[in-house]
């Protein structure tokens, strides 16, 4: 197991070298220029300079190292400094936002926590209503409560976030006022107070992206119930005498987990990468918001850095996901 | 002696068969259409592709065309809970902040994304046809097509289609017109970031299909490898090869409205079910329909889609068939 690890994380690294290489290469075919915004007035050879001074001048493949520098070996250094007060990385250049002319990186902290709040907190509350939906409806298949079951999924899966957040929108911020219809980012928590206003402003946002994410599991829970609920081991454990409750959830259930449970920590770069378009909707200013921002700004570290970070978190949890599996399933043997 | 002959057993008493035999496809019809979802979901299929292949002909309305004396127009239907609406026949469906008809804007925009829609479908059902049976059949070539499979589901698609979008709009305009160039951009890119799905279970299937006796008997025979893939592996995967179209048909029209939503997608004149979308929601509490019908017209689409896709999938898995 642990040699299968080692050899699929070392495995991981040309790839992700790859990835980037790729959308380096394309960041480097866009037609944008940096100094678009410049006004006409700055002459062209001070706009060279400030072109250069960006490092834009420069061939794309001592661009693409100088990047790979940057993000491998400055910014860990950053962090580790931030995190025992030390100063190796003092002076040296890191990645800069041409936008914001700040630390890409920096940025990207702050925006972390608005995401993790709210996509975080959607997928929690998907589980914990799609597991139970989907054990349930598999149990009892073809009963009412398995078409209605069926039925919410199917609509989940088809209804965009774009239509399901302005309509939510209009229900409950403006003909029954419940909510807010907008994320207040600088809203901070000190008491119960703070902590309900808090709470009530994630309630649309949560609703929309936990409706599409309970779609999926629940369904993915169902047929993996299914499957095990026909298996031999079952009909042993009923002729055993065990009680119904033992069958369903401790025999059937631990096995159909183990799929799920893969399923769930795929899910997760997710998470952090946001939900760019839900984000938009209810104005939270989180990760995928950020990149919208960047991608229509033309700020190419910006991008760059962010789609090379969900790069990173997809390669990993598809690895845990793998490892998981073989840690839950005995009968799967990697070597 | 009475030494007669034992009765037969019943099962041995029939001189016939029961029924006529029956073809492939008329099971599969038959196992269709006991999926009510499957049925109505390829019903308002049919419908909505219709109305919007034949509505420009019958509604002759320009859905550019401004007329600014009749806008904010409600649709017709109103007038029956709001005498005081402002509704007429001439627009169904009501107008727009500059007077465009919503009737002839949803057709057209219905067109955009069915178009959209089937040409990503195909092009990445070809892809991924193709790599998976190449993978399947040719050891050779398995591992690199499998790895470059791997590295693609890796990408992180919506902030990738977003780069390209933005990225490539320009150059594409200046070749094949503002339309165009964006249909071509929408389409490959959703194809080139969908495909890998189709690739991996084709491939899955040809793998075990290759195997059998009937593609050894056909080697045997002297066929050649093109003859073996055409003839005898493709007929073979086409059912999961449908039941994919289906989903990525769906997933096509979403990802295109979600990127007319994001702003990002075909020219501002240039109706969508998403733009039509987008564009209403900041008026969405005074005329809530603007957001509705495109929002349901892509809803409906998309759900219908998917059943039938759920449907096909029972349909033509003979496992499940005949049951």
């Amino acid at each position: 197991m642990l040699s299968y690890a080692t050899r699929r994380l070392i495995l991981s690294i040309p790839t992700l070298l790859f990835i980037s290489f790729v959308i380096f290469m394309l960041l480097q075919l866009a037609p944008g220029d940096p100094m678009a915004q410049v006004p006409l007035t700055v002459p062209d050879e001070v706009k060279q300079k400030m072109r250069e001074a960006l490092g834009v001048g420069q061939p794309p493949l001592v661009q693409y190292w100088k990047w790979l520098v940057q993000v491998f070996w400055i910014e860990p250094q950053v962090m580790f400094d931030w995190m025992f007060g030390t100063d190796f990385s003092e002076g040296k250049q890191r990645v800069i936002s041409w936008q914001t002319r700040s630390p890409v990186m920096d940025i990207i902290i702050q925006r972390i926590p608005q995401t993790l709040w709210v996509v975080g907190v959607a997928y929690v509350v998907a589980i914990l209503i799609a597991l139970p939906v989907g054990i349930y409806s598999a149990y009892r298949q073809y009963s009412v409560f398995d078409q209605a079951g069926t039925f919410v999924t199917m609509i989940g899966f088809s209804i965009p976030p774009f239509f399901t957040g302005p309509l939510l929108i209009v229900i409950f911020s403006v003909q029954l006022g419940w909510f807010p219809s907008i994320y207040d980012t600088t809203h901070v928590v000190t008491d119960w107070a703070s902590f309900k206003v808090q709470l009530m402003q994630m309630v649309l946002p949560v609703m929309v992206l936990a409706l599409q994410i309970t779609a999926q599991l629940s369904r993915y829970m169902r047929a993996t119930m299914l499957d095990n609920l026909k298996q031999d081991y079952v009909r042993t454990a009923r002729a055993k005498g065990l009680s119904e409750a033992v069958v369903v959830m401790v025999h059937v259930l631990r096995n159909s987990m183990i799929p799920v449970v893969t399923v769930i920590a795929l899910g997760i770069p997710s998470i952090f990468g946001g939900a760019i378009i839900t984000e938009n909707v209810f104005k939270v200013n989180g990760i995928g918001q950020l990149l919208l921002t960047w991608l229509f700004a033309n700020d190419l570290p910006g991008v760059m850095t962010l789609t090379f970070i969900f790069a990173v978190l997809i390669v990993l949890f598809n690895l845990i996901a793998d490892i998981l599996y073989g840690v839950l399933d005995p009968r799967i043997r990697y070597d | 002696m009475t030494n007669s002959a034992p009765s037969p057993i019943e099962a041995l008493k029939d001189t016939g068969p029961l029924a006529p035999p029956t073809s492939r496809a008329r099971d599969v019809w038959d196992q269709f259409r006991k999926h009510k979802g499957a049925l109505f979901g390829l019903g308002f299929l049919i419908f909505i592709t219709l109305v919007v292949l034949i509505g420009p002909y019958l509604w002759t309305v320009d859905p550019q065309k401004l007329d600014i004396r009749s806008k904010n127009m409600r649709p017709i239907y109103t007038a029956i809970w709001d005498s005081t609406a402002n509704v007429g026949w001439n627009k169904p469906l009501g107008s727009d902040q500059l007077g465009r008809d919503n009737l002839a804007q949803m057709i057209a925009g219905g067109r955009a994304s069915m178009a959209v829609g089937w040409a990503a479908m195909i092009l990445s059902l070809v892809i991924g046809t193709a790599i998976g049976v190449l993978a399947g059949f040719y050891r050779r070539i398995d591992g690199l097509l499998m790895r470059t499979t791997d590295l693609f589901l890796a990408l992180p698609i919506l902030p990738l289609l977003l780069l390209a979008v933005t990225l490539f709009r320009q150059p594409l305009r200046n070749l094949a017109g503002p339309e165009g160039g964006m249909f071509i951009l929408i389409v490959t890119i959703i194809a080139i970031t969908s495909w890998m799905p189709t690739a991996r279970i084709v491939r899955g299937d040809v793998l075990a299909i290759k195997e059998r006796e009937f593609v050894l008997a056909a080697r045997s025979i002297g066929s050649q490898d093109g003859k073996i893939i055409r003839r005898h592996l493709l007929p073979n995967v086409l059912s999961p090869i449908m039941v994919s179209a289906a989903l990525g048909l769906a997933t096509a029209i979403i990802t295109e409205s979600a990127l007319s939503f994001l702003g990002v997608g075909f020219p501002s004149d240039f109706p969508t079910w998403g733009k039509m979308l987008a564009d209403a929601v900041v008026r969405m509490e005074e005329y809530p329909e603007r957001v509705l019908l495109p929002g349901f017209a892509i809803s409906l689409t998309v759900l219908s889609v998917n059943y039938i896709g759920d449907g096909l999938r029972d349909a033509l898995d003979p496992r499940v068939r005949g049951r």
